[in-house]
């Protein structure tokens, strides 16, 4: 389970992070659907059965409520539930739990929710209108609840030890077109580190522009960087904000400050989105220190459509992306 | 739900292992079920308190009869109707009362209603208002329970119109998979809000239900506490050695609305009244205790009197509490320690 000498990717990170976190604890368990036997749709839980037992790693029918519900039970004993959703589109089976029941339980006095709930998210891999949700905007409007999106694998372990010591529900999406991705291989640190939840992160430092993002759009936003730095000589800070709730504005707010000039990019649909709110953030607390008008890049208002045509016409480009940079740096 | 008029009077079931001096106590916490339930109607008809007034008349022999079979251990989550349950459990009625009065010094620090708050200590999980969802959180305290080798019995109850629920169907499925010892309580009172029993579900008895879920199921005359806690005593024994988990009905009435603004326009012209008066479970109990020489009419009148006085006491104690601080709105979204507080934004405050 140890990180070998290419390093690991965000997949063998987060599998080694829970791993580690049930020997170190035994409050911690794993549930889901098959995520056993099986080792998880993805094999993030791969092996954790063999080692720790059902009682530990247990396999539910498929009842995404029941999922949610029960890790509520088991938190309110006191243990660490970490529940996987086998796809985050399933997440809104267990909409009602998570908001209702895990969200509020602590500030009803009826004890906190210190528990996990993880699952593949996100687009770009053809996966169609129910396999490629980004679910955070469904959140973003319930107080009580936590959410982090790692891009990188070292985030990915981090944050995900952060979320199993953290005292109230966390909710960790992790974007399956980066799980397995050889450019994100990295080698980990030997010793037990945590992500703390609520800090952003400067992917990449530049002066002229900052592109606020998260999870699979930061290797976007690193790469539109890039050109935009090779073809025209301008430098693009990148901040990957790594938890979206509660949001780090100090982050934000201080790219704001360097550079004036901001690009918000992320992959769910426009409308609603999490951009919407990062852009009031900034009008509110910055807007004299900005020398052109925010700009949102994300998908299109529609479902995720399923053939390559349509999703890439869906999902921000990278040339779109350019552009949109290009536009705010010369206004 | 009319029937016909019994041909003598209703009592209770004479089989069982109740001893004299648990009748008794278990007559109290009936008798207290029902006085608390009037003395929040007197409350809110003074306008003392606010939000909605939820009573268990005509059904407290269900939740009183079956929680008395618990032990200190073990977990309920009540729904409104189930106030005697909390009662069992330990819950004071000066809980609830800071709860109705919404004080400060709540359980829920007035951030919730009524019987919406915890006390895990003594086995109480706190409800929430959308139906059926107590039960996977149940399944998770038995899971938790296997996890730590503890022996605990966890009780859900529900109305018959939360068993149409996803989430009854989740859970219950859940915990008979993985044979945990959940015994989930639907009380069948005739109404969901206004809805009959006959919209609700196309099967005629809930206990049914079971079948499809490969659980045990009972059904009880929720109206004789006595039946209602020998049934639940076999539930819970069957239970805790490890057969699974119980689906019980226990058929009753629900003599008032939903809630106290409810006027029951519903209801066919006759069917509360004759409930009143041929199967009311604190008169069928009396009679049963009258019958046995347990308690005497005086004995039982001298306790109606002594409640009376305790309940007032308890209700002026809650109402002479303090209301909160307008900021303690702002506190414990998150662990305090973690997030700050979600103290209310200063427009254009630099």
């Amino acid at each position: 389970m140890v990180s070998n000498q290419e390093g690991s990717t965000i997949l063998e990170a987060l599998r080694a992070g829970i791993h580690e976190a049930m020997v170190a604890d035994e409050r911690v368990f794993v549930i889901g659907e098959d995520v056993g036997r099986y080792g998880g749709a993805f094999k993030v839980t791969e092996g954790l059965l063999d080692e720790f037992g059902g009682e530990r790693v247990i396999d539910t029918p498929i009842s995404e409520a029941a999922i949610v519900g029960a890790a509520c039970g088991a938190a309110l004993m006191g243990m660490k539930p970490i529940a996987e959703f086998q796809f985050i589109d399933f997440i809104s089976n267990g909409f009602d739990m998570l908001t209702n029941y895990a969200a509020k339980s602590r500030y009803r006095g009826c004890g906190g929710i210190g528990a996990v709930f993880r699952g593949p998210c996100g687009s770009g891999v053809r996966g169609g209108p129910f396999h490629s949700l980004n679910a955070e905007s469904f959140f973003m409007n319930t107080a009580g609840l936590k959410m982090v999106e790692p891009s990188t694998a070292y985030d990915a372990k981090g944050l995900l030890k952060a979320a199993i010591d953290d005292p109230d529900p966390v909710l960790i999406f992790e974007h399956k077109k980066l799980y397995r991705m050889p450019r994100l291989r990295e080698v980990l640190p030997e010793e037990d580190y945590r992500v703390e939840i609520g800090k952003a992160r400067v992917a990449r430092a530049g002066d002229d522009l900052s592109i606020i993002t998260f999870g699979a759009q930061t290797l976007n936003a690193l790469d539109a960087a890039e050109r935009i730095e090779n073809e025209d000589g301008r430098s693009v800070e990148v901040i990957d904000l790594r938890t979206l709730s509660p949001l780090d504005k100090g982050t934000i707010l201080a790219t704001v400050k360097k550079t004036n000039r901001v690009v918000i990019l992320h992959e769910s649909s426009l409308t609603g989105g999490i951009g919407g709110e990062i852009s009031a953030i900034i009008a509110e607390e910055a807007f004299e220190w900005l020398d052109a008008p925010v700009v949102r890049i994300a998908s299109i208002d529609s479902p995720v459509p399923f053939a390559p045509q349509l999703e890439d016409y869906f999902l921000p480009s990278l040339d779109e992306i350019v552009e949109g940079c290009r536009k705010v740096l010369k206004y | 739900m009319k029937q016909k008029k019994p041909r003598r009077p209703l009592s209770c079931t004479k089989e069982t292992t109740l001893t004299n001096e648990k009748f008794i106590e278990l007559y109290r916490y009936l008798k207290l079920t029902r006085m608390f339930d009037e003395k929040t109607v007197r409350l809110k008809k003074q306008s003392k308190l606010t939000g909605g007034v939820f009573t268990s008349l005509g059904q407290e022999a269900t939740a009183v009869g079956t929680a008395f079979a618990l032990e200190e251990k073990d977990f309920i989550a009540p729904l409104i109707r189930d106030i005697g349950a909390c009662f069992v459990k330990g819950i004071e009625p000066r809980t609830i009362f800071l709860q109705y009065f919404g004080r400060g010094t709540a359980p829920s620090r007035a951030t919730d209603v009524q019987f919406h708050f915890a006390d895990l200590e003594k086995g109480f999980v706190g409800p929430i208002s959308h139906l059926g969802d107590m039960i996977p959180v149940m399944t998770g305290i038995l899971l938790a329970a296997r996890m730590r080798n503890e022996d605990r019995v966890a009780v859900a109850y529900l109305g018959e119109g939360a068993s149409s629920t996803g989430t009854f169907h989740e859970g219950v499925n859940f915990a008979a998979v993985k044979k945990l010892p959940l015994i989930t309580i639907i009380e069948n009172n005739g109404y969901a809000y206004s809805t009959p029993t006959r919209e609700q579900a196309a099967c005629t008895q809930f206990v049914e239900k079971a079948l499809g879920y490969g659980i045990k199921g009972l059904q009880v005359d929720g109206n004789d506490i006595v039946a209602c806690y020998e049934t639940m005593k076999s539930a819970v024994d069957y239970a805790r050695t490890g057969n699974g988990s119980v689906l019980i009905e226990a058929m009753t009435y629900r003599r008032k609305g939903h809630a106290e603004h409810d006027n029951q326009a519903y209801v066919p012209e006759g069917e509360i009244e004759w409930w009143a008066e041929h199967n009311d479970p604190v008169t069928r109990f009396e009679k049963y205790l009258s019958e046995q020489e347990i308690l005497s009419n005086q004995q039982m009148d001298d306790m109606a009197v002594e409640i009376k006085e305790f309940l007032n006491a308890e209700a002026e104690w809650a109402e002479d509490q303090p209301p909160p601080e307008p900021v303690q709105a702002a506190m414990n979204v998150f662990d305090n320690s973690f997030v700050s507080p979600a103290y209310k934004k200063q427009v254009l405050d630099k």
